[in-house]
């Protein structure tokens, strides 16, 4: 997984609450068996109109964040289902950060296993980045110092699980770290277990 | 004792429910409230496991204990008989990959052709895979639907999938702990879906992010195994990581005698233990709901998500009524997806389709409740098309025994195979553009059920209540053989 240290981007504003999953990838397009791709179906229905066409006043349409690497929104975001296809699909579309008031948990462990670094701000502080948004302002996010930047050098700090955070900055896999820390705790609790809960362990 | 997540009942204080399960499967404690947690069951399906098996193919890693999981396909199968092939080829690829990667792995799969085949939240309990106190985890947020056995179940991305594959473990910080008590008794009429759709619309969507919780009061140890999944289903709507009911009675005479459920003296162990999981008298939660059963009545969803819900002799709310600004503007917008207007009364919206079915409605009480409307009555002209999907082949076997597929072809309705059909626009099941749709299913979501359709969610009851009448009806105002 590439390494997440810091990043400069003028954010899209995606200023709504409960952004869920469904609406950041519909379920027609999970019959990929890829992780690839998919930011052709991403928010499919807020990019297209009725007839197909593309709508022009979609922030994702709209020349001035193509390119843009970081997603502002309001309060639990990535709610829903707990389809990884919704991280794939920012992923692809080339987000590597979403700035919200908060999320929902499995959409925020799936985001953070794909190198997503999703930031919760209270709405106060929101409001700054969110109005960088709407100006077309850069803000630049710095992980290692927990901070974000906005345009007029303001500096709004963010909490973050010491975990993630060490994962996210060196690019770590979990499966390999899992297996190298704890194999010996797995299989020590698994023999314990055949003991004291063997329908559960038998089964 | 302050920190929550500090692990009571090893220090002797009173424990819930969450942090005894909890606290016998952690397999390395990691300090900060994070753990890596042991995994007893896995549930794969074929729409998020294909990038987990590739992954472990490219690190060639094995599956470490393949006889925890189970797989099935739910997502992707038509409904139509099964002596049909699969006409999209991106859901048959889907499919005839997991048959492959099962058996490459090792496995236990079930065909799209096995009896028992179905719905991946219907399948577990009936197979007695869903046992009280385990850890179970499936690439679906409606894993929460075990926690009515008293599981710690909740829903899993891919990644996840790929590791708990590879090391039968998850690593996790610990959620805080939120009790919704619901005193009372729920009135005639009134089901496990409504009460669900209750807490929803009190808490709201995010109101139990971060928690995991537990349902407990008189109206909760009333309701069947089949109402108790239909709550914990919902868990995810509201927010929570899971939704558990202690083990009781009704637990495990559910339980007793399901294939892969313990047996003999094993089993009288099993449920000796089961019993010490209920949380202790005293034990701390730090958010407790309390909910009156007698106060709720037969509810509908009006907007696009799951919180914009009233009761069916209520009316469409005004955008511009709601005291938090963000909430009108989101009301003004779900109204214009939904096609409503501002105080139109619930019984006077008219319904184009009905579906029974999904993980949250599709066990044989749901079809019996639905069928006691259904008995001598006929679909209303204007309603094209009611689907009732049972949840599983055994679902469906019973529902036949009891002449319930009689009932619903004579109304009027197809009685389809099993599947998650149209509860999520994937599979051919779905609902046309602009159509609206009084659905038993769990999300409400904009192009949920396809795009542009309109998704009203219901109890079973009600969504007969709608498909004989033409518009949503208070279903307790018609009389029903079943005396719902």
């Amino acid at each position: 997984m590439e390494p997440f240290t810091t990043l400069v981007s003028v954010p899209t504003p995606l200023l709504r609450d409960n952004v869920d999953t469904d609406l950041i990838i519909p379920a027609a397009w999970l019959k990929t068996v890829s992780r690839k791709g998919l930011g052709a179906g991403a928010f499919e229905s807020l990019r297209k109109r009725p007839d197909g066409t593309p709508d022009p006043g979609c922030v994702f349409n709209r020349p001035q964040y193509r390119g843009s690497q970081i997603l502002v929104a309001g309060r639990n975001f990535g709610c829903g289902s707990s389809r990884e296809h919704a991280a794939w699909a920012l992923a692809d579309l080339g987000y590597r950060c979403v700035i919200a008031e908060s999320f929902a948990d499995i959409f925020a462990s799936n985001a953070f296993k794909n190198g997503i670094l999703t930031i919760a701000l209270e709405s106060a502080d929101l409001a700054r980045i969110a109005a960088d948004a709407e100006a077309v302002r850069p803000v630049r996010v710095d992980l290692a110092a927990q901070t974000v930047t906005t345009a007029d050098g303001t500096v709004v700090a963010f909490a973050l699980d010491a975990f993630r955070k060490h994962c996210l900055l060196n690019g770590l896999d979990e499966v390999s770290l899992t297996l190298e820390k704890h194999a010996g705790a797995i299989a020590a609790y698994e023999e314990a277990a055949r003991q004291r809960m063997p329908w559960a362990i038998g089964g | 004792m302050s920190d929550p997540r500090t692990n009571h009942s090893r220090n002797g204080a009173p424990a819930t429910l969450y942090d005894k399960i909890w606290n016998r499967h952690v397999v390395s404690d990691l300090g900060d409230g994070s753990a890596l947690i042991y995994i007893d069951r896995h549930l794969v399906h074929e729409v998020t496991s294909p990038q987990a098996f590739e992954s472990l193919r490219l690190a060639g890693r094995p599956v470490r204990r393949p006889e925890a999981t189970l797989a099935l396909v739910d997502h992707n199968v038509p409904t139509t008989p099964r002596d049909r092939p699969i006409e999209d080829p991106l859901a048959a690829k889907q499919i005839s990959l997991l048959r492959e990667n099962t058996a490459a792995f090792g496995i236990a799969f079930l065909d799209i052709d096995d009896p028992r085949q179905g719905i991946v939240h219907v399948v577990g309990p009936e197979l007695g895979l869903t046992l009280p106190g385990l850890t179970i985890v499936c690439g679906d947020s409606h894993t929460s639907t075990h926690g009515a056995f008293g599981a710690l179940a909740f829903g899993i991305g891919t990644s996840e999938v790929e590791h708990v594959l590879a090391t039968q473990t998850l690593l996790l910080r610990k959620s805080r702990n939120m009790r919704v008590r619901v005193d009372g008794t729920l009135p005639p009429g009134v089901t496990a879906k409504d009460l669900a759709l209750a807490i929803i619309g009190a808490i709201g969507t995010a109101g139990a992010t971060g928690h995991v919780i537990e349902y407990a009061g008189e109206a909760v140890r009333a309701l069947s195994m089949e109402g108790r999944m239909t709550l914990a289903n919902m868990s995810i709507e509201a927010g929570g990581r899971a939704g558990l009911i202690a083990p009781d009675e009704t637990t495990f005479a559910y339980l007793e005698g399901r294939p892969r459920a313990p047996k003999g003296a094993l089993w009288e162990r099993a449920v000796a233990d089961w019993r010490t999981l209920a949380s202790d008298p005293g034990a701390v939660f730090d958010r407790e709901v309390v909910i009156d059963a007698r106060e709720i009545t037969p509810l509908v969803t009006w907007g696009t998500s799951p919180e914009q819900v009233v009761p069916v002799t209520g009316r469409v709310p005004d955008p511009d009524d709601f005291a938090d600004p963000a909430a009108g503007r989101a009301a003004a917008a779900a109204l214009d997806y939904m096609g409503l207007e501002p105080g139109t009364p619930i019984e006077g919206i008219a319904i184009d389709r009905v579906f029974i079915g999904s993980c949250t409605n599709s066990r044989i009480e749901d079809l019996r409740a639905a069928a006691a409307v259904f008995r001598g009555r006929k679909v209303a002209a204007g309603v094209r098309q009611v689907l009732v999907v049972p949840g599983s082949g055994e679902v469906k076997r019973q529902a036949e025994a009891e002449g319930l597929d009689r009932i619903f072809r004579a109304a009027g309705c197809e009685w389809r195979e099993p599947g998650c059909s149209a509860c999520l626009g994937m599979n051919p099941d779905k609902v046309p553009p602009g159509e609206r749709c009084a659905s038993t299913s769990n999300r409400n979501f904009v192009g949920r059920q396809g795009p542009g359709a309109r998704t009203h969610l219901v109890s079973p009851a009600m969504a007969a209540a709608a498909a004989v009448s033409g518009h949503f009806t208070d279903v307790r105002r018609l009389a029903t053989a079943g005396g719902v």
